[in-house]
């Protein structure tokens, strides 16, 4: 069982690519077969990733499931030898939830695009190459390969939106999918310029000739450096997370994705940029981003607050969930920001929280355009009446956005809140008129969409298909879980934040 | 000193592998022709094989060590031999169809391969100087070969008037550093310079003749006005050719002077080298921008790219705030700037093989006639997305590899401002390529049929796409090639004399 473990993490990032590449096998007008390969593959690996979160030894802790392999020595005459770049793997209790999350979200998201039939191998090919590159980051241990991955979940965003994707059209102007493509994948490029600098620059101070992260966290980087290269990182990073003010790609990005890629981007892919903020830029420069906290927080506010403000103005029902999105990231930045127990816990399970719920806003919003061709929710009206399940779906979601208690966002937030009081309270105050923003928005958006009148156009609407409600119910199962039984996974998140804040000096 | 003339064997044997095809074009009968390419590769193949396999691991020298025979010049000739094969293959389709006298067009091409041969195991500067030319003549010819069309007449002629300027360029600054050093071996001017010679200005006109004269050859900002036009007018196969051969020999040659030669006088180029690699990078990306033709497109992106391996040649030696030349990482920057040469030129084969079959079918070569290309041809499609990809740098392609591998080495030597340049304008290059991309799959052409791309083509397309992941996930078995031949300039005097300072 050892020797399997230390195969598992690299299996994860492996089956998607490998299904990638027997997709690219199955003749292209086999829709069958190209459906249900790709179901395979994506069940195999959400199954792979339930047991690396169930299998991660929380009264141990620490890296598990641990491997290394040489894969470019670096020659020089360098304190640690020729190491070079390793493929580095390895769990810890941050990332264990993330790849649970991960995996869930691509399951669900092959299920909601079983009708792609235009070029719908090729869409699943370039599925499983983004999926592998998310993996890829949750697993590696080595910053080459973080960033490695981090590129090879970008790459294919291009072609998934451009292709596969919808333009909107707002009347007075047009925001055509390859505008929203070209505007993500540049943004997230430019964030990964700032990323890569930051990378060569912490290798050259430590001086160490590797790329391994736990080599560069002991390499105790000088103050001044870890303070001049964080921000670079933290922007980098933020412009994925979507970190106010380089948000603006992500909601023209999720309107012009097709449904499952805007689960899995708002669900995984902004996760990735958090993440980097985590991994890179406070374990190996935790003083550098001690000092830049009280930025990061006041950032975190705006995110909360203007994202609420801006989905309150929005009436593509695409639009409210972005905003919504950026809004909530906003809480994962002000909870990494408090550099508390409590307040990252809370962040982290956030990031999980609304990885999942986020999912299930787009896979609903996905049957409602499938079924009305619209998104406007000038437009659609009352459609509980006739697309129930649907309804009752989008209010799940809802409500766990607006953190209902008993639902995974409640619990998130409840703990960024507290982090929150104990260190800056007059933000946890703001986070919180950020949350009554999201009531309002929210419920209006239920009331108008959902519970209101039935609108004359809407009489013949049918509800989401089994499969479509089916994949929702795995989220919904996750959104419960999280809210009413949270321990599972605080006790794995509380292991790897403590191990975490153990690297800042100053910090309880 | 005896020469012992096996090792010059390949050059030997590619020669009289051109004088056989030029026979073999009176002898033929002209519907037999399409057989002097298949001879051609035939005969690279043997030559290659022969090279790998035997003379893998020696090392010696020729003519009193004007003519080095060791890893680094080996290294650099099968690459040679093997990409003049590729582009014997890939011309094959495109000479039938679009030019006569395919005889001299194979012969001309086998003896540009011995050039850049030559080049690579050049030790001092005018034995370099002649394989340049036996080179440069070579293409000056073949940039020209569609005769009866204007374009290519108009590329031949700016390509033969800049080159021959720029030739002339290069002899003076050779006679300029013999004068003033009185040798023009590699091993003597790094003597020189380490006892102090570099204040001269003299000198250093010297030295700055000579980088502009390569400069133009590698079309370097502000010497590159010719390169797209030439790349444009020229026929396919041979901008191929141009865009990896010719710039691939020229910085073979410069690899080995900048550290053989010049390492000890890194104070005085280095910032003129990491300003013409600012100023190639920026200009070469920001003009693609505005490009239509495919061609120039790449054309100016092949400018970007000789802007990153001057990065790398900037950071060859990292110089100290004493003045003092640190050799301690030049291993790292040599390595980087190989597997980049190496990167980029399966990629831009790659694309342009692609861009070529394109060309072969529908005779158009506008970036906008591509639209729909993805439906009319999905696997010539794929291999061009990835190749543009993987010159933008992006994984799992060998560009990232290369890339990084590169920036990263340059950022070690103290250079991470230039480094962070060259990776801000990959960013901009990425939108240009993007462009591309979104032409092939999401624009809908007027013309939608199915284009038949010839199974040779498809075949070649296959294996560089392998080539291309294969670097960029698996580098190691390369790279211990390349260390193998880094290893011979790193190891030569001048260098070790810097390292024991």
């Amino acid at each position: 069982m050892q020797t399997l473990d230390s195969y598992a993490l690299l299996a994860v990032i492996a089956i998607p690519l490998a299904g990638a590449v027997a997709l690219m096998a199955v003749p292209g007008d086999r829709r069958t077969a190209v459906r249900y390969t790709s179901a395979a593959v994506a069940f195999v690996t959400m199954l792979l990733s339930f047991y690396l979160f169930a299998a991660y030894d929380h009264d141990r802790g620490g890296v598990q499931f641990e491997r290394t392999w040489e894969w470019l020595p670096l020659p020089g005459a360098w304190p640690l030898g020729d190491q070079g770049i390793s493929l580095a793997l390895g769990l810890d209790g941050i990332s264990a939830p993330m790849m649970l999350l991960s995996g869930v979200v691509m399951f669900t998201g092959v299920l909601v695009s079983w009708n792609v039939t235009d070029r719908g191998k090729e869409f699943f090919v370039l599925y499983f190459v983004l999926l592998s590159g998310v993996f890829g980051v949750f697993a590696t241990l080595d910053m080459f390969f973080f960033f490695f991955f981090y590129e090879l979940a970008v790459l294919p965003m291009y072609l998934l939106i451009g292709v596969w994707g919808s333009s909107s059209d707002f009347g007075s102007f047009i925001r055509t999918k390859e505008y929203g493509a070209m505007k993500l994948v540049l943004y997230l490029v430019a964030g990964s310029v700032l990323v890569w600098v930051a990378i060569m620059a912490i290798f050259v101070e430590a001086g160490l000739g590797t790329f391994d992260i736990r080599e560069l966290e002991g390499a105790a980087l000088s103050p001044n450096f870890q303070k001049l290269f964080f921000p670079l990182l933290a922007v980098g990073f933020g412009v994925l997370a979507g970190m106010w003010p380089f948000h603006t790609w992500s909601p023209d990005g999720h309107v012009a994705a097709p449904t499952s890629v805007s689960m899995v981007h708002a669900g995984v892919l902004m996760k990735l940029g958090a993440f980097g903020i985590i991994r890179i830029g406070m374990q190996i420069m935790p003083v550098g981003a001690e000092a830049w906290m009280p930025v990061l927080v006041g950032l975190g506010t705006v995110n909360v607050l203007y994202g609420a403000w801006s989905a309150m103005g929005q009436t593509d029902l695409k639009y409210v969930v972005g905003y919504s999105s950026v809004s909530h990231m906003g809480y994962v930045l002000m909870g990494i920001a408090t550099l508390h127990p409590l307040g990252l816990s809370g962040a982290v399970l956030q990031m999980f929280s609304h990885g999942i719920m986020t999912a299930l806003f787009f896979a609903v919003v996905g049957v409602i355009y499938d079924r009305t061709h619209t998104r406007d929710t000038m437009v659609l009206e009352g459609l509980a009446k006739r697309m129930g399940l649907t309804a009752a779906l989008f209010t799940v979601a809802g409500l766990t956005s607006l953190g209902l208690p008993g639902l995974s966002g409640f619990v998130a937030e409840l703990l960024v809140f507290i982090g929150l009081f104990k260190t800056y309270p007059i933000v946890g105050v703001l986070g919180i008129i950020g949350a009554a923003a999201t009531a309002v928005y929210i419920l209006r958006l239920l009331a108008r969409v959902f519970f209101g009148p039935l609108g004359e156009r809407w009489k013949d609407q049918v509800d989401a298909s089994r499969l479509e409600a089916f994949s929702a119910a795995v989220l919904v199962g996750f959104i419960l879980l999280v809210g009413l039984f949270p321990f599972p996974f605080i006790r794995v998140i509380d292991v790897g934040v403590a191990e975490l804040l153990a690297r800042f000096p100053g910090v309880g | 000193m005896s020469n012992d003339f096996t090792l010059l064997l390949p050059e030997f044997l590619v020669t009289g592998l051109a004088f056989l095809v030029l026979t073999a074009d009176f002898v033929l009968r002209p519907d037999r022709k399409h057989l002097l390419p298949w001879l051609s590769v035939a005969g690279l193949g043997c030559i290659l094989a022969f090279t790998l396999f035997r003379l893998w691991g020696e090392a010696g020298s020729l003519y009193e060590g004007l003519l080095l025979v060791d890893g680094y010049a080996l290294f650099f000739k099968i690459l040679f031999i093997a990409l003049g094969a590729v582009v014997v293959l890939m011309s094959m389709d495109y000479v039938r169809r679009h030019l006569s006298h395919p005889g001299e067009y194979y012969g001309i091409l086998l003896f540009t391969v011995v050039g850049m041969m030559l080049l690579a195991g050049s030790g001092e500067l005018l034995t370099a100087y002649i394989s340049l030319e036996l080179l440069s003549f070579g293409l000056y010819v073949l940039v020209a070969y569609d005769r009866y069309n204007p374009r290519s007449n108009e590329a031949g002629v700016k390509y033969i008037l800049l080159g021959a300027f720029s030739s002339a360029l290069l002899l003076f600054g050779i006679s300029q550093i013999y004068g003033l050093l009185g040798t023009t071996r590699f091993d003597g001017i790094s003597e020189a310079l380490a006892a102090g010679a570099g204040t001269s200005p003299g000198l250093v006109a010297g030295l700055v003749l000579i980088v502009v004269g390569l400069g133009f050859k590698i079309a370097a900002t502000p010497f590159h006005m010719w390169a797209p036009d030439a790349y444009e007018g020229a026929p396919t196969p041979i901008t191929a050719y141009l865009a990896v051969g010719s710039k691939a020999a020229a910085f073979a040659l410069m690899l080995r002077l900048f550290t053989e030669g010049l390492l000890p006088g890194a104070p005085d180029w280095q910032l003129v080298v990491a300003l013409l690699a600012a100023l190639t990078m920026t200009v070469g990306n920001l003009g693609a921008l505005t490009q239509s033709n495919i061609k120039r497109l790449l054309a100016y992106s092949s400018i970007g790219h000789v802007g990153y391996l001057l990065v790398g040649v900037a950071a060859l030696g990292a110089v100290g705030e004493d003045g003092g030349v640190s050799v301690q990482l030049s291993h790292l920057v040599s390595n980087g700037i190989i597997l980049h040469i190496v990167a980029y030129g399966i990629t831009n084969m790659a694309a342009f093989l692609a861009v070529s079959a394109v060309y072969n079918a529908t005779g158009r070569e506008g970036i906008a006639d591509l639209a729909g290309m993805a439906r009319r041809a999905p696997h010539l499609s794929l291999v061009l997305t990835a190749s543009l990809f993987s010159l933008a740098g992006l994984p799992v392609f060998a560009g990232f590899v290369s890339k990084f591998y590169l920036f990263n080495a340059a950022a070690a030597q103290g250079l991470l401002w230039l480094a962070g340049l060259a990776i801000f304008t990959s960013l901009i290059s990425l939108y240009y390529y993007l462009n591309v991309v979104r032409q092939m799959y999401i624009e809908v052409g007027e013309d939608m049929s199915p284009i038949r791309v010839p199974a040779l083509t498809t075949g070649l397309l296959g294996l560089l796409f392998l080539g291309m992941v294969f670097v960029g996930v698996y580098p190691a078995p390369l790279m211990e090639a390349i260390q193998h031949a880094s290893d011979v300039i790193m190891s030569s005097d001048g260098v070790l004399m810097l390292a024991q300072r």
